[in-house]
């Protein structure tokens, strides 16, 4: 276990911790709460499945800030790319009938797409125009909310005013032999779109050199500047592959776990995915993790809900008390750090003969030891 | 005893390393007394225990024969101690009395009495030779004058010990002359100077004790007038040390960069470069001599392609590249050890394996369709470790930031001379480090010489500039002042130039 994970783990504990007292101060018994949340996520084949499927559009916008996150960029944008490229999916889905095994990878790739146009927006005003993208990837968010809010309303209202025609199943990730094999549960191929999706992106920031010079750019874009590489070129890329995974968890949320998209609605999953993202150290396995985590809190708060006196605006609280740790991982850090300077501080003997070691030694000068022609080169006394 | 102040047995340890180790430092009543160690010998530890910054350990603080507690920098003050900081701490755009007097305003009713104090500024720049301007604009002065009004700050809170950190690093020849003859006056006065600094040449200049500190430890304390420099060297570095860079001349061929009419903006949207021409053979060395901030900068930047250029041409090779990326210009053959090695030098979060190719992570075998080849990364990489001296704790997996600014200075230049460059841009390749390493870095740079690749230093180092150089090329407010071959001139005349005084193309 490395340090960015030993210090995220600290922080589910704290969040915790919290909700515990929480639950104390409500006069209810913390270790009840507990047990039947996590048993609401996990108790049965049914609820494990709906768990994963909570934290399936989780993932992806996880996924999406982090991998802006590791350009140096805040993608703050994902609830409106999100909701675009679910958007852009289901207007595919829904106008065309062609056989569900070229629609369905039709619709994947045209959610994608739509966010990655989404998000195309901020990152070539990043880069052209050096206006932060914070600013503009949320004026996206209400660009993209209303232009599904008029479109959906215009030309594909269903039984009702709020949402969309439902999509056939042919047009959704929904898969009956998934579902039968967690017991029925709304988990659908979805799942398999998140997964393949934190590899690709693992696989793209560790092993490529598209990776390398989006790393280079995010930690320091002097030094790759220096190195020759596009700051500018990389900060748009970035942005649109961030957008279209954020997209992706559009497609997977309302052609997947819902089948029609609803208006007047951000998607809440959209500002979750910096929470996620932030718990999983922005790495694509870490938002993995985390995304899981939260899929467990948010499946178990209706299970514990119903089995306790715990009233549901407490159980909010407690994920919120978490969120909030894990946002502010950077303070565990800090005292995750003072802890192991303290400790090292009392280690003296150690480095006290490490420092006699280098002073009594006189031909080791720190740098490179002169070969025994070069002791006798060197001139003595006054040039 | 007359001794003003006395630092007895002190010492201090941070974690992980004991900065001072059983120092004594001992400044009688109007002597200069200069502090000499090499780079994190534990100097700036040290004064600031003196300046109330931090305190010892053990050990005591003596003023005047009875022992002080300083726990903090007003206390210093009010025992009459004051720091002039190698880096101002200035407010650029007040007037040079009103930063005097920032935290210790004279007030009338509710408004700051500028007009006496700068009474009093004007009265004590008269008594000490400092030729301040009390209603001056910080912006509006040079670096020299800036200073003074650091002194200044020091002698308006009357401290009678001044302590100067490397003041003579910004300054140009005549100005450090003229900061000599201040601190002779100042002494005149009944004042009591330390002097921390690593020259030599100024400590026999104008100090009267000198102790030395290495690695932390006391190593002694030397009347000036009887100790050669060497001597004060080979103390400070624990070996002989040689001054003198060793070198044949140079045996210059093909012309290979040519700058011709360069004009480069400034990050101030003025121009930082003006009508710039400038020519560098294969087989030499060309120093750029100039104080900080006259267009080095700009220079560099253009020809790396960091940099957009308003008009002119920068050939490599009879090859325009004035318009070329970054990219193409290093495929061209230009290696860069840029200035700041953590801004531009090295990506501190990536490994020290990543940082080493950080220009050819492109180029087979590091790369295939666009997929890196670990392993032959991690071969090179080992391999310029090794060739290079890079020491860090876990070698090529070690992080950058872990890296002493040595090793990671070793990296760079090991990075960049493993290109093969046909032209090195070397920009101040040693600053911060101990003479060991510069002595080192500077081998380095004549063997590329002698290999027939050409190099561009750029150094605010003059004697670093002197030495190393075959030709030297002094800027001044983004001119090309002169030019002057390394053997034929000295100090003065380069000193002047660097000043703003045309000449120098004599030597040619």
């Amino acid at each position: 276990m490395n340090r960015k994970g030993l210090v995220s783990l600290i922080a589910v504990f704290l969040g915790l911790i919290a909700g515990a007292v929480f639950m104390l101060l409500t006069g209810h018994n913390p270790f009840i709460g507990f047990m039947f949340l996590f048993q609401g996520g996990t108790l049965t084949l049914e609820r494990l499945g709906n768990t994963l499927a909570t934290s399936t559009p989780l993932i992806l916008t996880g996924l999406s800030v982090a991998f802006a996150f590791r350009t140096g960029l805040f993608n703050i944008g994902t609830p409106g790319q999100m909701l675009f490229g679910g958007f852009c999916a289901t207007v595919v889905g829904l106008s065309s009938d062609l056989p569900s095994a070229v629609l369905v990878p039709l619709m994947v790739i045209t959610g994608f797409l739509g966010g990655a146009l989404f998000a195309a927006v901020p990152g070539i005003l990043k880069a052209v125009f050096n206006v932060h993208e914070v600013v503009s990837s949320i004026m996206m968010n209400w660009i993209g909310y209303w232009i599904v809010y008029y479109t959906v309303k215009a030309y594909f209202t269903g039984n009702m005013e709020t949402e969309s025609r439902l999509l056939p199943n042919s047009a959704t990730l929904r898969s009956p032999w998934l579902s039968n094999l967690f017991g029925g549960s709304y988990i659908n191929l979805g799942l398999l779109v998140a997964i393949l999706a934190v590899l690709i992106i693992a696989f793209i920031l560790n092993q490529t050199t598209f990776g390398y010079e989006l790393k280079s750019v995010g930690y320091n874009r002097h030094a790759a500047e220096y190195g020759g590489i596009s700051v500018n070129k990389n900060i748009i890329f970035s942005m649109m592959i961030a957008g279209g995974l954020a997209g992706l968890a559009g497609v997977v949320q309302y052609a997947g776990n819902a089948n029609n998209i609803q208006i007047g609605v951000m998607p809440t999953q959209g500002f979750d995915g910096i929470a996620v993202s932030l718990l999983g150290a922005n790495t694509p396995i870490g938002s993995l993790l985390a995304a899981l985590f939260f899929g467990l809190l948010y499946s178990g708060r209706g299970f514990m809900n119903a089995m306790t006196e715990i009233p549901p605006e407490i159980a909010d609280t407690i994920i919120a008390t978490i969120i909030y740790f894990a946002a502010t991982s950077v303070l565990v850090e800090r005292l995750l750090d003072k802890i192991l300077k303290s400790r090292q501080a009392t280690k003296k003997p150690l480095i006290d003969s490490a420092v006699q070691n280098t002073d009594n030694n006189n031909t080791n000068y720190g740098f490179m030891p002169p070969t025994e022609e070069e002791k006798e080169n060197v001139p003595k006394g006054d040039e | 005893m007359d001794f003003v102040v006395e630092m007895l047995n002190i010492r201090k340890e941070f974690p992980g390393i004991v900065a001072n180790d059983n120092i004594t430092l001992q400044l009688k009543q109007g002597e200069v007394h200069a502090l000499l160690g090499e780079n994190g010998a534990g100097k700036s530890t040290l004064m600031g225990m003196l300046f109330g910054m931090y305190r010892p350990d053990q050990g005591v603080i003596k003023m005047n024969g009875s022992e002080v507690k300083i726990t903090s920098p007003n206390v210093a003050n009010d025992l009459g101690i004051g720091m002039v900081h190698q880096h101002f701490k200035l407010v650029h755009n007040f007037t040079t009395t009103e930063n005097i007097i920032l935290g210790i305003e004279p007030k009338r009713g509710l408004s700051v009495d500028i007009k006496s104090a700068a009474g009093r500024v004007a009265e004590l720049s008269k008594r000490y030779g400092l030729n301040i301007d009390p209603f001056a604009k910080i912006e509006d002065i040079s670096v020299g004058m800036q200073q003074r009004v650091e002194i200044m700050k020091m002698l308006y809170r009357n401290a009678n010990i001044l302590i100067f950190d490397e003041p003579t690093a910004v300054l140009t020849p005549q100005e450090i002359s003229d900061l000599i003859e201040i601190m002779r006056n100042l002494i005149k006065e009944g004042k009591s100077i330390i002097l921390i600094t690593h020259k030599l040449k100024e400590i026999k200049a104008v100090a009267d004790r000198c102790t030395v500190i290495r690695r932390g430890k006391y190593i002694g304390t030397v009347d000036v007038k009887n100790t050669s420099e060497a001597e004060m060297a080979k103390m400070m570095v624990g070996r002989p040390v040689s001054f003198k860079v060793a070198k044949v001349p140079s045996n210059p061929g093909e012309t290979i960069l040519k700058i011709d009419n360069l004009n480069v903006q400034s990050n101030k949207k003025v121009l930082g470069l003006k009508n710039f021409s400038l020519e560098v053979k294969a087989g030499e060395i060309l120093g750029i001599a100039g104080v900080e901030g006259n267009g080095q900068s700009e220079l560099v930047e253009a020809i790396t392609g960091l940099r957009k250029v308003e008009s002119g041409t920068i050939s490599v090779k009879g090859t325009d590249i004035t318009a070329l990326s970054v990219r193409k210009r290093i495929d061209t053959g230009i290696a860069h050890i840029p200035e700041d090695r953590h801004k531009r030098g090295l990506i501190l979060d990536y490994t020290v394996e990543d940082n080493m190719i950080l220009e050819v992570y492109k180029n087979p075998p590091f790369s295939k369709l666009g997929l890196l080849n670990r392993q032959a990364i991690h071969e090179y990489a080992n391999k310029l470790i090794n060739e290079f001296d890079v020491r860090s704790g876990e070698g090529g997996a070690s992080i950058a930031r872990s890296l002493s600014g040595g090793n990671q200075q070793k990296a760079i230049i090991g990075r960049e001379i493993e290109l093969d460059p046909e032209l090195l841009i070397a920009v101040q390749p040693t600053r911060g480090l101990d003479v060991g390493s510069i002595e080192y870095i500077h081998k380095r740079l004549i063997e590329q010489r002698d290999k027939g690749k050409a190099v561009l230093l750029v150094s605010l180092e003059l004697d670093e500039v002197m030495n190393v150089s075959d030709r030297i090329a002094v800027v001044n407010n983004g001119e090309l002042i002169g030019m002057v071959s390394a053997d034929q001139t000295n100090e003065n005349e380069i000193g002047l130039m660097m000043a703003g005084v045309k000449g120098g193309t004599h030597h040619e």
